[in-house]
């Protein structure tokens, strides 16, 4: 069996990103809350925060749930409440 | 007039009843939003997710650190519930052995397209070096993890068959990224190469 073209397509963009130095997916969720809300207020990102845009690069579950909470605040900013 | 971090803080540490009603209508509402339009994410399935990101939120109270407001935090760890067990769901019958052979191939994929014989030609060396590398740069552990992964397994998912954290499975799987892009370098392969070659 091989790696699929997608997958190495994946793999290789995995590995442009990979630092030496990453915050794992707990470090990540910690810190997110902050993240999302710097960004729905068009704050630069704290040097602090930088961190998080690495991991959800390298991280395909990390960045899903971050899309839905950005999701989840910019419901509630244009105030569709459900 | 809305809440703030320390009164959450305080009414949840202390269990007050209404705290906990707001903070759960408060997440049923973000799920709803976060999971709009994903199938299995039903009225039913949102409320279960809903009394268990409760009790997740709860146990980790001491952890908030006030740098954001608490109910994003809150929603955060909510849809992380959620979303890890759709995906779950998903993957429940599906084994590591399955979907990782104890072997990937040496080399021999394709090329897409036609490329220009010169990015063709390093793009089938670097494919090389990089089969090569996977074989035997990395641990069993290493590779299992790293390409259940590329597949698509979800990370708890992994941790649970190989018996580690999620936190451990994604050190194993860092390592492994870090030996492969040591090994590219070492080759002579930069980081606009793995581009290139990725989209050839």
């Amino acid at each position: 069996m091989s790696l699929s073209e997608t997958e190495i397509a994946q793999l290789l963009k995995l590995l442009r990103r990979t630092e030496d130095r990453e915050l794992n997916c707990e470090q990540c969720l910690a810190l997110v809350a902050e993240f999302a809300e710097s960004h729905l207020a068009g704050k630069s990102i704290p040097a602090g925060l930088q961190a998080i845009e690495q991991h959800l690069a390298v991280c395909g579950e990390c960045l899903e749930e971050y899309e839905a909470l950005r999701l989840t605040l910019d419901g509630l900013r244009g105030g569709r409440d459900a | 007039m809305e809440r703030t971090n320390d009164s959450w803080l305080k009414d949840l540490t202390q269990r007050s009843e209404p705290a906990l009603v707001e903070l759960r209508e408060a997440l049923l509402r973000g799920l709803r939003r976060g999971l709009s339009g994903r199938p299995r994410a039903d009225e039913s399935f949102l409320e279960d997710c809903t009394q268990d990101s409760l009790l997740r939120v709860l146990d980790k109270l001491g952890q908030f650190d006030g740098r954001s407001r608490f109910v994003t935090w809150a929603t955060a760890i909510a849809i992380r519930v959620a979303l890890g067990q759709l995906r779950r769901s998903q993957w429940k019958d599906v084994t590591l052995a399955d979907l990782v052979p104890a072997t990937v191939n040496q080399g021999g994929n394709q090329l897409a397209g036609a490329p220009a014989p010169d990015v063709r030609m390093q793009r089938r060396d670097l494919l090389v070096a990089l089969n090569a590398s996977i074989q035997n740069d990395l641990s069993d552990r290493q590779r299992t993890a790293l390409l259940a992964e590329l597949r698509g397994m979800p990370q708890d998912e992994i941790a649970r068959q190989l018996s580690c954290s999620r936190n451990a499975l994604y050190k194993l799987t860092h390592d492994a990224r870090k030996k492969l892009k040591a090994r590219l370098e070492a080759a002579g392969f930069t980081g606009d190469d793995l581009i290139a070659t990725s989209v050839a």
